[in-house]
């Protein structure tokens, strides 16, 4: 059984799927079979890599060479050359952008080197169909341990001890919600893990339940012997697929082994897990609307207190914790709280799984350390910025978050130095931005997504976003005042000081930290009417350089509505107001005779 | 397969570690023993594929935590089978005709005591990475 | 002090319960903090608090953020400013958001002077919207009863929770997400087209004209200026004591004289009362009771107890759909208005000779769903309904607003004969409890063939949303039980199905507090103690009567003697009786 020399890890998480993951492995094993090598190399499906940027992920054990970009034809030469000749195949290796030399060993890849992986620690690693590929890596001994050798109390105060604070965005001490809720006297307690990852662009939650899926079973039953639960409800969105069938896999799993259901262990203590499907609003990701979303309510927060570890789900009390939360918890208890607390900085302790995007070479799921610098994140393991741009700004904190720029750039990150900073953690979402990128669009852009995943509930959210975004219309357009600017800062303050829940509290913050952070930009669009990045198409102007011009009638013939006019081997003419800055004739212009003014 | 108490979770712990003990040695390569064999069309023809298997075996069966994979031609074609042993915290050392019983002797006295041994192919090269 | 807490608001230092919310601790020490999602009823159990519209958002002092006074819970030690420049901004700015997302309609609106956005606009001395955009529009849906305009919504949730806290009839809900987001049937369905009662509950507690009642006010102008018609009309028994308030009258002034003066000045050729027709319900529902004890105590096992009153279409359109196996057990009883309609177009118009297409049957109702019920199929012979049109209260006061009566200085006046005359029995179906008591009365003497002792049945009156009492007729004790409020009636139903209950006869009215908290009302505006004025009236018309026993009313008697004979005789069956539909699947088949 053991007789494997060599494992092949090829990354089944959604994105390389999606990329034919599943067609490489089979070709693997074919090709395997065909050279007789597979009684000796062993092909394991993981999950996410984290590395999404360069997928389908292939990684070969134990040398640890990363193949990237892998498609399935590529087998029978990954094969022959690394297998049969004992080399790695070059052409197929990582190109480090800075200096365009192969890096073999994923040890060896910037993008890897800084991050420290706790939460995503089995992500890559382990077949997440196969439970004792789980129990291999101590899966399970958390929740033994906390049965067998702590009373609730101690095992609270462990995960109190650790710092863990909520991963979610909001940043409440974990080990503390578990106390509340623990103290309020219920025969029916629940746990619910929340898997409603809605901020678009962030898959953290996704992949560990891709992944990982027994490490929030099991944290779940811990978290469920904490407070005095024995049911647990996952509530997931509907759109994530494979995180619900491995979940249900796991869920199978851990009860065929005795590790859910009556008597786990034989301590006595039980517990199961429901799975409940969310339609993917971004506002169930609130704990209180996604309890009503739950129980079958419109999905809408309530006014807190009542807390839903006092009155939660079915009016009991419920712990809510997220997923990435959930992950850090086993590991918090196979290796004690003093460890968990050397990560990190005092009072974010630990790590924190952010998803990159945006402008940067190295776009993927990483995790580092809390105090990890944003300079790091997007220079280091992000590879800095694509195309050799210059940084502009980052949004941390989904789309409520912040956009931070240059000066922030050396801000250790952790809940209250973004929170300072005028941003916040948010569930990890990280969009970097470059000079190209004009920040009145970037904040409408945000706008736009919180506006239509308002609830609708309370006035500030459901009109005063409306109004935000049509003021920055306005301004995009060219037709804003310098008073738009101060009632664009004043209904902003409003809407954060009077809205029901986080999603309405926090959905100013794009348009706040522009108007701190690049005031310029606005100013720009309001007096002088133009877009200093050039993208607000309404503030655009197509000029033809009659020096330039050959009079060769390319763009004339190519004007969608008419709006150029000129003789033959005569300089043309652009009729401004029947112009539509479609940009054809800025395309078509074989003598850089059209420029954008 | 149920497990009924935290001894039986152990036990199939140990159980299925060997799945994985593969890629956990590889996590931590610098930590363990790492031998690479030299592979390519000239160790193959010496009788490289045998002295691998036996290394892994015999590591195996010593409870030594090691790394074997294979390599392309290191060069030495006159020395075939290669092998380069890396000790953790160590410098890299290359072995040169490295029979079954070479193999032995290499992790009876390198490996284990950390003795050196006949049939040491000086080297000196760094890889583009450690540029 | 255990139990309570002290606080400071706007430098005041106060002790309230604990548990108190900061709007309520202000309001009991004279600070009253705007509102306008919140809607409380107090004693009656029924309270609006989503926290949505934020404008009664507070300063707390160490407080993060502005917090909502209706839902936050005071605290000890709390120190709160209501109207610093940090809260009068946002409450003006959330203002102005709501107003910016309204149809400027104000001088055309049915709620205009009623309506609690405009008053709030006001109170905040909003001169100008500072934010212009879209407007969120939806299509407008008109019903027998009610006219939804959706536009007119700001998501105060009000008619949510009557529809599905109080009466549990589900139809308003929220749909739709952010801006979109507005209150609707499923689907966005027509009313006409779901499971709505027209109880009016919704229409009552509205702010704004979002939801407003289906104007007959032209038809009956037309009708009373034809002049080949006779345009008689009835009022029921909860319009006397609601009336005065749309005259600025205090609320609980009976207005029983100047109303029929007023009908009289508006042209109508015979004022009579729906209370004379509440007589004659009793007659026949009590008849039917006591048929139905009868049987009962005789062992026949195929009658069905307890017996349901059917006088409030709302409840009877609430079992039709959600209660179809159980059709058979209401009263057979047509409701007044009803019952009116019958006798005014066969016994009145043959008395007065008049052809039954010439004469028109007008109501006077404190409710909306009479609008709905005279247009049921079955009420009407050869397509000319027995009822033609129903006015509520709100309506008839419109009604003599535009006929320039000068409401306060008109004489008391009589109601007309024969169909005027009326018991005190009558005069309390206006209220919950009244019915019942009414037909216990009647009951009691035709079953014991005694005279009352004591004609006031203290134990069926109240306020409680549910209630039951046992009556001893002279040996044989009767099992009453009384819900208002469909919310109610529907766990007393649920009760009886499952065999929890046993009761002889149970009194059901729609809306809280019966007739008196009808839909068609002048709007409470959320004071409870209004209901109650209007309560505490009509059991005082009740003392101040002579008869005081349906049976006892000299017309009723007539009636029977020159027309239909006795209580449920053939004819009585004919003109005074109906049954009910199973309307479980109405509104799933497909158009």
């Amino acid at each position: 059984m053991a007789d494997y020399k060599m494992h092949i890890l090829v990354c089944g998480g959604t994105g390389c799927r999606a990329s034919q993951a599943e067609q490489i492995v089979k070709n693997f094993k074919q090709e395997l079979a065909q050279k007789s090598l597979d009684k000796e190399i062993k092909v394991v499906t993981t999950g996410c890599f984290g590395f999404c940027e360069k997928g389908p992920v292939v990684k070969i054990i134990p040398d640890n060479t990363f193949y990237t970009q892998v498609t399935p034809q590529d087998v029978t030469d990954i094969v022959e050359e690394h297998f049969i000749k004992g080399r790695p195949l070059k052409r197929l290796l990582y190109h480090n952008p800075k200096n365009e030399f192969s890096v073999t060993s994923a040890k060896n890849i910037d993008f890897y080197k800084k991050q420290v992986r706790i939460a995503l620690r089995n992500c890559g690693f382990i077949n997440p169909e196969n439970i004792e590929e789980y129990i291999a890596r101590d899966g399970y001994a958390a929740l033994g341990m906390a049965l067998t050798e702590m009373t609730p109390e101690q095992a609270i105060q462990l995960v109190k001890d650790s710092g863990l604070r909520g991963r979610g965005g909001g940043g409440f001490p974990t080990g503390l919600k578990w106390e509340i809720t623990r103290k309020v006297q219920n025969s029916q307690k629940y746990v619910v893990c929340n898997a409603d990852e809605g901020d678009p662009g962030a898959f953290m939650d996704r992949s560990i339940l891709e992944g990982d899926p027994h490490s929030i079973i099991e944290a779940m039953a811990i978290c469920g012997y904490c407070i005095g639960a024995s049911n647990g409800l996952v509530y997931i969105r509907a759109e994530y697929p494979l995180a619900i069938h491995r979940l249900k896999i796991a869920l199978n799993q851990a009860k065929e082994y005795g590790l859910l259901g009556k008597d786990i262990m034989g301590t006595g203590f039980n517990f199961d897990i429901e799975i409940r499907y969310g339609a993917g609003a971004f506002v169930c990701g609130e704990e209180t609307a996604l309890i009503h979303s739950m129980e079958g309510s419109r999905g809408e927060p309530t006014f807190k207190p009542p807390f839903p570890s006092v009155s939660g789900y079915q009016g009991k009390p419920t712990n809510v914790n997220n997923v990435e939360t959930f992950a850090n918890i086993p590991v918090i208890f196979n290796k004690g709280a003093e460890w968990f607390n050397k990560i990190g900085t005092e009072k974010s302790r630990g790590t924190k799984v952010f998803a990159l995007a945006g402008k940067v070479n190295n776009v993927g799921l990483i995790e580092v350390p809390m105090g990890t610098t944003l300079r790091e994140v997007i220079f280091d393991i992000g590879g800095g910025i694509r195309g050799g741009k210059r940084f502009k700004a980052v949004q941390t904190g989904g789309p409520s978050g912040g956009c931070l720029t240059e000066k922030h750039l050396d801000t250790p990150i952790d809940y209250d130095n973004l929170i300072l900073a005028g941003s916040m953690m948010g569930s990890g979402g990280m969009i970097v931005m470059d000079e190209d990128d004009c920040m009145v669009s970037i904040a409408k852009f945000y706008l736009e997504f919180t506006l239509d995943e308002s609830c609708g509930k309370c006035t500030p959210c459901r009109i005063g976003n409306k109004r935000l975004f049509e003021l920055l219309e306005k301004i995009t357009q060219g037709k804003g005042t310098m008073q738009d600017l101060d009632r664009l800062r004043m209904l902003s303050n409003v809407i954060k000081d009077t809205s029901l829940c986080g999603l309405g509290q926090t959905s100013p913050n794009p348009v706040l930290s522009t108007l701190d952070n690049f005031y310029h930009e606005y100013v720009a669009h309001v007096n002088s009417k133009t877009c200093p990045a050039g993208q607000c198409k309404a503030l655009l102007k197509y000029e033809v350089d009659a020096e330039m011009c050959t009079g060769c009638t390319l763009c004339f013939r190519n004007c969608p509505v008419g709006a150029i006019t000129g003789e033959k081997k005569m300089p043309h003419y652009i009729n401004q107001s029947l112009c539509i800055k479609c940009g054809v004739c800025y395309d078509k212009c074989k003598f850089k005779a059209i420029s954008i003014v | 397969m149920k497990i009924k108490s935290l001894a039986d979770l152990r036990k199939i712990k140990d159980e299925v570690q060997e799945k994985i003990k593969l890629r956990e040695l590889g996590e931590n390569a610098e930590n363990h023993v790492q031998i690479k064999v030299a592979m390519a069309t000239c160790g193959i023809a010496a009788g490289a594929k045998d002295s691998m298997n036996y290394l892994i075996a015999e590591l195996d069966s010593r409870g030594i935590d090691a790394i074997v994979t294979q390599t392309g031609c290191m060069g030495f074609c006159y020395a075939e089978p290669t092998i380069e042993v890396i000790k953790p915290g160590k410098e890299p050392v290359i072995f040169g005709f490295v029979t079954r019983e070479k193999a032995k002797e290499i992790i009876d006295e390198y490996i284990i005591k950390g003795e050196l041994i006949d049939g040491v192919i000086p080297v000196n090269y760094k890889t583009i990475e450690e540029q | 002090m255990m139990n309570t807490i002290q606080l400071k608001i706007d430098n005041k230092e106060l002790e309230v319960p604990k548990g108190t919310t900061i709007l309520d601790a202000a309001k009991r020490n004279g600070i009253h903090i705007p509102t306008l999602c919140h809607m409380k009823l107090h004693d009656m159990n029924i309270e609006n608090k989503p926290g949505g519209c934020r404008v009664c958002v507070v300063d707390v002092k160490g407080r993060r953020n502005l917090a909502p006074a209706c839902v936050t819970e005071a605290e000890n030690g709390m120190e709160i400013d209501t109207h610093s420049m940090r809260v009068i901004n946002a409450r003006r700015t959330l203002t102005e958001l709501i107003i910016s997302d309204h149809p400027f309609e104000c001088l055309t609106c049915a709620k205009s002077g009623n309506c609690e956005l405009q008053q709030l606009a006001h109170d905040m001395g909003i001169r100008e919207i500072h934010f212009e955009g879209d407007k969120s529009t939806y299509r407008k849906d008109t019903s027998p009863a009610i006219i939804r305009d959706p536009d007119k919504c700001i998501m105060c949730r009000r008619c949510e929770m009557m529809c599905n806290k109080i009466q549990t009839v589900g139809v308003l809900s929220a749909i739709n997400r952010g801006f979109m987001a507005v209150v609707s049937p499923p689907f966005e369905e027509n009313l006409d087209h779901s499971v709505c009662t027209y109880c009016g509950q919704c229409v009552a507690v509205c702010p704004t004209g979002a939801l407003t009642e289906v104007d007959h006010t032209p038809a009956v102008i037309r009708a009373l200026s034809d002049p080949t018609k006779t345009v008689i009309v009835q009022t029921a028994p909860a319009v006397r004591a609601a009336l005065g308030e749309e005259f600025g009258l205090e609320p609980g002034t009976l207005v029983t004289g100047k109303m029929a003066a007023a009908l009289r000045r508006l042209g109508f050729h015979f004022v009579f009362d729906t209370d004379f027709a509440a007589d004659l319900t009793i007659m026949e529902e009590g008849t039917e009771l006591l048929d139905r004890l009868q049987r009962h105590l005789n062992g026949d096992q195929t009658v069905k107890l307890p017996i349901l009153t059917s006088c409030c279409p709302a409840w009877v359109k609430f079992f039709e759909h959600q209660f179809p196996t159980m059709i058979d057990i209401p009263s057979s009883a047509k409701s007044p208005q009803q019952m009116f309609g019958a006798i005014a177009k066969t016994y009145f118009a043959q008395k007065q000779n008049i052809n039954r297409n010439d004469l028109v049957v007008v109501s006077i109702m404190p409710c909306l769903a009479k609008k709905y019920e005279c247009s049921r199929e079955e009420f009407s012979h050869d397509g000319n309904p027995d009822v033609d049109f129903a006015l509520s209260t709100r309506e008839l006061a419109a009604l003599i607003k535009l006929a320039n009566i000068d409401f306060h200085a008109l004489p008391d006046e009589d109601f007309d004969h024969p169909l005027g005359e009326s018991t005190g029995a009558g005069v309390i179906f206006g209220t919950t409890g009244g019915v019942i008591e009414a037909a216990v009365r009647t009951a009691y003497e035709l079953q014991t063939g005694k005279t009352l002792q004591r004609i006031n049945f203290e134990e069926l009156r109240g306020m409680e949303g549910i209630r039951d009492a046992t009556i001893d007729f002279d040996g044989l004790p009767i099992r009453i039980g009384i819900a208002h409020g469909l919310g109610n009636a529907r766990q007393l139903l649920e009760d009886i199905k499952s065999g929890k209950s046993h009761y002889h006869a149970i009194e059901i009215m729609s809306c809280p507090g019966g007739c008196i908290g009808g839909g068609g009302q002048p709007y409470h505006h959320s004071n409870s103690e209004i209901l109650k004025a209007r309560q505490k009236a009509l059991y005082s018309e009740d003392e101040a009567k002579t008869l005081r026993k349906s049976h006892e009313n000299p017309y009723i008697i007539k009636l029977y003697e020159e027309f239909l004979g006795k209580p449920m005789s053939h004819k009585a069956h004919q003109l005074l009786h109906t049954g009910y539909f199973d309307r479980s699947t109405t509104f799933v088949e497909e158009d």
